[in-house]
């Protein structure tokens, strides 16, 4: 018997088989009903879409409060230079007190 | 209106789930012809379209619309068909006397009169499938999508996910395989 020959006639008889394309009454149905079964909730995805959801009103009150900040009544253009002042020299003062203490320091001596 | 499947696709990951429901319908028949070349009995080719869909509705997120979403769903069917051969992988070693009757008469007229044999006929039909059976998963597989669907190399290599080189040994090693598994059933009565 030639094995080559009865492979061949086989592969033959496989390709001459039509696959039935049938598919059950009503399967989709049955896919999605066990998709809904099998949905399980994304604890991470949850989170991450909540946090990007966030995101908008978040900046949206970044905004508003830093328009508050310059616009608002204390910063108001005829105090504005005095304050400004006011605090350069209490930066000068405080960054410089050690200085200003050592020569009072000697003086006594 | 029939929408596309590009939409119905973007439909799903948007969160409606509802959609995938027309692309199960579209592409149940192509799955379960694939199915059915690996699996006999009927309820084991629904359970292998089954997860064959379930995988496709996971990995959804993953699917890029490079290419048509039928050949990315085959890949998953062929992958899937694949891991039930594994996982139900059987050596029986079937011997001349496991034949049934017809079986028998149909190797007995290729004897006799190897040209003039139908290899259209039923028997023929069930002694492949028995030989099939015998054979390795990857060896079903490789002959299966290489001989009996006469499908490329590169194509196959696709299909599966393994290297062109790796199909071409795999389909040598099948060959001698399914020869050997021939050559069992045929030794007991004309070797």
């Amino acid at each position: 018997m030639n094995l080559d020959d009865l492979q061949r006639k086989l592969i033959k008889a496989a390709r001459a088989n039509p696959l039935s394309e049938q598919v059950p009454l009503a399967f989709e149905k049955r896919i999605m009903a066990v998709l809904k079964g099998r949905q399980v909730i994304d604890e991470w995805a949850f989170w991450a879409r909540a946090l990007w959801r966030a995101a908008a009103p978040c900046l949206v009150i970044m905004i508003l409060l830093a328009a508050w900040s310059f616009l608002s009544p204390t910063a108001s253009t005829a105090n504005a230079g005095s304050v400004s002042l006011d605090v350069a020299q209490d930066f000068e003062n405080t960054v410089l007190a050690a200085a200003d203490q050592e020569p009072a320091a000697e003086s006594f001596r | 209106m029939e929408r596309s499947d590009a939409e119905l696709i973007a439909a799903v990951l948007k969160g409606d789930a509802e959609s995938f429901e027309p692309l199960v319908q579209k592409y149940s028949p192509r799955v379960f012809a694939t199915a059915r070349r690996y699996a006999r009995r009927e309820s084991e080719v629904e359970d292998i379209v089954q997860e064959v869909w379930c995988k496709a509705y996971q990995k959804l997120k993953g699917y890029r619309g490079e290419a048509p979403f039928e050949h990315w769903l085959m890949r998953l069917a062929v992958r899937t068909c694949y891991d039930f051969l594994r996982a139900h992988q059987r050596r029986r070693e079937a011997a001349f006397t496991d034949l049934s009757q017809p079986e028998k008469d149909w190797l007995e007229h290729f004897v006799t009169d190897a040209e003039g044999t139908n290899e259209e006929a039923l028997a023929a039909r069930q002694l492949i499938d028995r030989i099939l059976s015998d054979l390795s998963p990857a060896a079903r597989l490789v002959i299966t999508l290489l001989e009996i669907e006469d499908r490329p190399v590169k194509e196959i290599a696709k299909l599966t996910g393994w290297s062109s080189t790796l199909v071409k040994v795999r389909a040598f090693r099948a060959r001698a395989e399914m020869r050997k598994v021939l050559a069992r059933i045929a030794k007991e009565k004309y070797l």
